[in-house]
């Protein structure tokens, strides 16, 4: 009974440890190069890619689920794992693995978005 | 002024301007991006839970769906003017988690909506966004091509 809350709360602090370390290093980055917003998200999706490519960044997901998820580098893991998943099935999956993968969240970010820009008009900056 | 001169004057004109400058707070700057992102990931982790424990869903699905719902929420954030105001007290730590995924598709699409729905909204909706696309479609098939070969 005590154990599971135990379990969600620890799931917590794993998830606010990792996600927030990963945001830091970025910010880390920001703070020491003049990397635009654009360029460190291409640059965390393609590590993410990569170490999930290596094998490596599903340990981390197991281990702080949304903490390594949620951050853009989950949605590189996400692309290279549909695509190695596919690969298991042939050259096809290989090829269509990736988008179907990510495709859920690209469509997600399109539809919300065309339907907020038909809602709302654009804020002034000062605000 | 010969060039040379003017040169000069630019040079110390900037390092006089530049002595004026804040410096760069890292501390301070990594320490709010840890707290936001971290608390951004920590939404994540509920949304997930309660997904998983009230409705049963589990895999891919629940993965998915754990996204979408962020997105939605990053979107209507970035709608309400809200986002932007948590981008500059959090730096990173609003960027990277996928709610500024979201907030980067969906405000250029706000912003550009006057110069029409096909050149304005749909055309600069992947202003930032495209790239992340792009080179996440080529080093994922890239990784899937490797996989299946080796």
């Amino acid at each position: 009974m005590w154990g599971e809350y135990l379990e969600i709360i620890w799931g917590f602090v794993k998830a606010f440890a990792v996600g927030g370390s990963i945001c830091m290093i970025a910010q880390i980055v920001i703070n020491f190069t003049d990397l635009t917003a654009g360029k460190i998200l291409v640059v965390f999706m393609l590590v993410g890619v990569a170490l999930q490519g290596l094998g490596l960044y599903r340990y981390l997901v197991e281990f702080a689920g949304a903490g390594a998820t949620v951050p853009i580098s989950g949605f590189g893991y996400l692309l290279a794992n549909g695509a190695i998943k596919g690969a298991e099935k042939g050259f096809f999956g290989a090829f269509t693995g990736a988008l179907s993968a990510a495709s859920a969240g690209i469509s997600a970010a399109v539809i919300f978005s065309f339907l907020m820009a038909m809602f709302f008009k654009s804020k002034s900056k000062k605000n | 002024m010969t060039g040379k001169n003017r040169e000069n004057y630019n040079k110390n004109y900037i390092a006089y301007v530049n002595s004026f400058d804040p410096p760069t707070q890292h501390f301070k700057n990594c320490f709010r991006a840890f707290l936001v992102g971290g608390f951004i990931c920590c939404i994540g982790q509920f949304i997930r839970i309660v997904y998983e424990k009230v409705f049963g869903l589990y895999g891919d699905e629940l993965a998915g769906l754990v996204s979408v719902t962020l997105i939605f929420l990053g979107t209507l954030l970035t709608g309400l003017g809200v986002y932007d105001r948590i981008g500059r007290y959090a730096g990173a730590g609003s960027i990277v988690p996928i709610t500024g995924f979201a907030n980067s598709v969906c405000s250029p699409a706000i912003e550009f909506k006057t110069e029409g729905l096909v050149y304005g909204l749909a055309a600069k909706m992947f202003v930032v966004a495209g790239p992340i696309i792009v080179y996440g479609v080529l080093a994922g098939t890239a990784v899937g091509l490797i996989y299946l070969f080796l």
